[in-house]
């Protein structure tokens, strides 16, 4: 099977391979690619990782699955993005400004902002993510009311801005004073919790590509986030799948927006650097 | 999603005699009538029941929906157009709304 598409030598040496499809995988996999993802499978460009070759999540899924997001009118996830668009130039709060006061054309402003984040903020003392950075403009800049996490306005909003980095590598910064949170979130990633005393590693590393019960384990990548799942029967965040996976394995889970989840996040978009990103995706 | 609202991929003209793909996307949740929330009292249904999609005003396609439908119904059907005209797409929700989209259709 080939890929299809156009060729695209990236600045972090990602590569269009041949999509053999390795014993571990499903045979049948669906030849068509993600609407305006290039690939779905490349090499990683983070520098020590573990895997030779890293996968979407869109590659573990069933065609069925697959094909709900080749198409941006069938992509439920969409119904959000829409709502995004118009609160981008809704205005609100004392301030008087939307988005679009400061951001102008998201699709300028925001070309990049999905792919890079978590990243640092100085002012803070830490990282932040889309979700924070999205509630610290409306805090400080337009003086409204901070979105609640899982709320559809703040998974519009954020579905809405990823969407325009679709098809960017994903790239983050690990070193300098992002060290220590790289370090943390790499710790949580192999530390066993919970009843089950399991690691994300566990599954998502030892295991992807094989079944639990009537799951595929992928390998946990997050390019697709913010991601409708099936299950949830809506669009949901990053952070609520971190949740569902602790409380899987019968942990407790951390907080949405919790430092450790940040750490996680960071330590995960780093498994996953030269992915383009894929949000917003489908998944099961 | 708070707000329910229905979308349309239908092209915008065609042949005379041309067979045309219709997909149509509603946001709605769909609630089956068998969840239970967390104090165990049953979660009323609330779905769409019905789809009419109507072309110059004669029906060409319609669906009675079930409560195994999930959330936001995805419905997609051909049709052949011989004349030019206007679709409109109604859904019908157990609580009595109904949304409506229409959308014209050049033929020549």
């Amino acid at each position: 099977m080939e890929l299809t598409g156009k060729s695209t030598v990236s600045v972090f040496g990602a590569v269009f391979a041949t999509l053999l499809v390795p014993a571990l995988l499903i045979a049948g996999q669906a030849q068509a690619n993600p609407q305006g993802v290039d690939t779905v499978k490349v090499t990683p460009t983070s520098e020590g990782h573990p895997f030779a070759e890293i996968y979407s999540g869109w590659y573990f899924r069933s065609p069925e699955t697959q094909r709900l997001q080749e198409d941006d009118f069938e992509n439920p996830a969409f119904l959000w993005v829409e709502q995004g668009e118009e609160l981008w130039s809704e205005v609100d709060g004392a301030a008087n400004k939307s988005c679009a006061s400061c951001h102008n054309d998201a699709a300028d402003s925001m070309a990049t902002a999905g792919a890079n984040m978590p990243k640092w903020n100085e002012a803070l003392g830490k990282p932040v993510n889309l979700e924070q950075q999205i509630n610290l403009c409306r805090t400080g800049r337009m003086e409204a009311e901070p979105w609640k996490w899982e709320s559809n306005e703040l998974l519009s909003m954020t579905s809405y801005v990823k969407l325009q980095s679709r098809g960017q590598p994903v790239e983050v910064a690990t070193d300098g004073p992002m060290k220590p949170w790289f370090d943390k979130g790499k710790e949580i990633y192999y530390t066993r919790v919970g009843q089950l005393d399991m690691a994300c590693s566990n599954c998502h590393e030892d295991y992807y590509g094989q079944q639990i019960r009537a799951d595929r384990l992928s390998q946990g990548q997050t390019s697709g986030f913010p991601t409708y799942r099936l299950k949830w029967q809506k669009i949901g965040s990053l952070h609520r799948r971190f949740k569902g996976c602790m409380a899987n394995i019968r942990a407790t889970p951390y907080k949405v927006g919790s430092d450790e989840f940040l750490a996680l996040e960071l330590y995960t978009a780093w498994r996953g650097q030269g992915l383009p990103v894929e949000a917003p995706a489908v998944r099961n | 999603m708070a707000t329910v609202k229905p979308r349309v991929k239908a092209p915008k003209s065609a042949t005379t005699g041309e067979i045309i793909t219709i997909k149509t996307l509603i946001s709605h949740k769909m609630e089956s009538g068998q969840r239970k929330d967390k104090q165990g009292n049953l979660i009323p249904r609330q779905i769409i029941n019905h789809f009419t999609a109507r072309y110059n005003g004669e029906v060409v396609f319609e669906v009675d929906i079930e409560p195994a439908i999930s959330a936001n119904p995805y419905l997609q059907f051909n049709m052949r157009v011989e004349e030019p005209g206007e679709f409109e797409f109604i859904w019908n929700d157990d609580d009595g709304s109904v949304y409506a989209t229409k959308q014209k259709l050049k033929v020549g």
